[in-house]
């Protein structure tokens, strides 16, 4: 017998057990249900889409794979945002991982005139909607002439608050001996944090990275105000031009927004763990 | 030189300035220079070449304006709304699957979390679709086997407002649950034991210790929805095809700044709704800390 149950005195009720089970059964089919509609709906003709909505019905006869070729038939742009989309992610993730583990590791790990002043900067970027911002950021993309320009979408972005704040906090949590040990053999500062910590930090970087991927595959509306050329768009862009009441776009757009959840839908079920552990930094602390 | 600019940047006490000084330069260029400079332009007329300082009428002239006040109220709605049904539910979900008696945890925590993966674009075009006003969308097949007739879900404010709140709570469901699942893993088990020990049933262990140790997860979500609420655009911006809602019923703050400013480019006024927005959400997450008691006690 399970040493929980005899400390709680009663086994779980089994009635009470199937009765849960199937209403989280319940639940996690509708919750599922619109990407079910959605990989039905690529077999079906876009017109047949545009009269009759999204539904689980389909027949033999309208039936089609002509999507799909459609989309691999290379005469769309769609694998040029498709490459856009990736190539964007891991610049950004990149950068941002780089450039705020950087920051983070003086936050955590040094004592310094005016430290609590910045710090309160940080939350404060966390307290204040981007979307307030966004139009004299916009501006100033412009200024410095990086309109069009992936540089554009990274840079404003590439000291990321919350990344800090995470780092900040996972480092407080590893001893201050290993840098004074790293002092006494003569390395510099930055030798430091680059020899010694920065191969501690993996499990952290896991968590930020996959939360930080899965933000960047999906970002939109900042990108959407950057990029002005169709050969730069990311696939939330691109997809978004092709949802217009005309024409046979839906034909792509379908099967195009079923593929662009598949890359992170095959991260989500290798790295799952970190997904919810990225998701979560924030709360356990406040 | 070169070697004084080696040896100043490897000193201690100049070296945690180097490390925190990408944030500090990121800091000034993309958040405190637009904040003075949106200030600035909302008491401005911006035109091509020549910006003509107006004092408060961009204020004025949108507290007269009608559409504004739509969207205002939107946000506002649309904001209490998420609070009320993505607090109690994903929270009341953790609990249960954080019981004894709950089986398969991994794998529901799993499917819940699913449409937090998918980017609100390809998110609203399915719900758009599975909500268009033809009878054999999804939902109004559902109805009609209800025995209902069938819906122009996007065509009216009040079902309008449910697919948003709908695509929300899918979105969202499974998130919030796994903070307040992280939440329930710091409550110690000796709280419950003692518990049980007085003869406490279910709901008042609920009541009384789940509720009261939750109350930073709840703070926490709750400050995040409510920037989360206010801030809502693209939602509203997918589900409508553009930022055109039928007599502007899904309308938001911030798609009004953009019709404004990037439509319109009426960046001024545009700036003015931003403030707005900003004092808004200060003024209300504020209050919502102190009357939770956050800055009380720093223990």
């Amino acid at each position: 017998m399970p040493k929980e149950n005899i400390k709680s005195g009663r086994k779980p009720n089994m009635v009470l057990r199937i009765i849960m089970v199937a209403f989280f059964s319940l639940i996690g089919v509708i919750l599922v249900l619109p990407f079910i509609c959605n990989f039905v709906s690529t077999f079906k003709p876009g017109n047949e889409l545009i009269r009759h909505g999204l539904n689980l019905t389909i027949s033999s006869e309208n039936f089609t794979l002509a999507n799909w070729k459609y989309l691999f038939g290379g005469t769309t742009s769609y694998f040029t945002w498709f490459s856009n989309s990736m190539l964007l992610t891991v610049l950004q993730v990149v950068f941002t991982l780089g450039v705020s583990a950087f920051v983070g590791y003086g936050f955590a790990m040094y004592d310094f005139k005016g430290k609590n002043a910045i710090f309160i900067c940080v939350l404060l970027i966390m307290m204040v909607p981007f979307e307030i911002l966004m139009l004299p950021m916009y501006m100033q993309i412009i200024n410095m002439k990086l309109v069009n320009s992936f540089a554009g979408i990274i840079l404003p972005f590439v000291a990321n608050a919350s990344s800090i704040f995470f780092f900040r906090q996972y480092l407080l949590g590893i001893p201050k001996s290993i840098i004074d040990a790293g002092r006494v053999d003569g390395a510099s500062e930055y030798g430091i944090f680059s020899k010694l910590i920065f191969p501690v930090m993996k499990p952290s970087f896991a968590a930020m990275g996959i939360l930080n991927t899965m933000g960047a595959w999906n970002n939109f509306l900042w990108p959407m105000l950057v990029l002005r050329d169709e050969s730069k768009f990311t696939l939330p862009i691109g997809l978004n031009t092709l949802l217009t009441p005309y024409g046979n776009n839906y034909d792509l757009l379908i099967v195009g927004s079923f593929f662009s959840i598949l890359p992170i839908f095959i991260l989500f079920l290798f790295f799952q763990r970190y997904f919810i552990e990225g998701m979560t930094a924030g709360a356990v602390k406040g | 030189m070169t070697k004084f600019f080696k040896k100043f940047i490897y000193n201690q006490k100049v070296a945690p300035y180097i490390f925190i000084f990408p944030f500090v330069l990121i800091f000034c260029i993309f958040f405190i220079y637009p904040m003075i400079y949106t200030v600035v332009m909302s008491f401005q007329k911006i035109l091509p070449g020549e910006n003509e300082f107006i004092g408060f009428s961009n204020y004025s002239k949108l507290f007269r304006d009608s559409v504004f006040f739509k969207a205002v109220a939107n946000s506002f709605v649309y904001m209490v709304l998420t609070l009320v049904l993505l607090i109690p539910f994903p929270m009341l979900f953790a609990c249960m699957i954080n019981s004894r008696t709950m089986a398969a945890k991994e794998f529901f925590k799993s499917v819940f979390f699913l449409p937090a993966l998918t980017s609100v674009v390809v998110a609203g075009t399915i719900f758009r679709l599975a909500f268009s006003e033809s009878d054999s969308s999804l939902m109004n097949q559902f109805i009609q086997m209800l025995g209902f007739t069938p819906i122009k879900w996007l065509k009216m404010r009040e079902t309008g407002f449910a697919v948003l709140l709908l695509l929300a709570c899918w979105r969202w469901t499974g998130v919030n649950m796994l903070y307040f699942l992280s939440g329930l893993k710091n409550i110690p088990e000796e709280l419950y034991e003692s518990a049980d020990i007085d003869g406490a049933n279910s709901w008042a262990k609920f009541t009384k210790i789940t509720v009261p140790m939750l109350k930073p997860t709840i703070i926490y979500v709750m400050t995040i929805s409510v920037y989360a609420g206010l801030a809502m655009f693209t939602e509203s911006y997918m589900l409508w095809g553009g930022n055109n809602s039928p007599q502007n019923i899904g309308i938001t703050i911030v798609g009004y700044l953009y019709r404004q400013g990037i439509e319109k480019n009426n960046m001024g006024y545009a700036s003015a709704v931003g403030i707005v927005l900003l004092v808004l959400a200060m003024v209300l997450n504020l209050t919502q800390l102190k009357i939770n008691g956050l800055f009380k006690k720093e223990d």
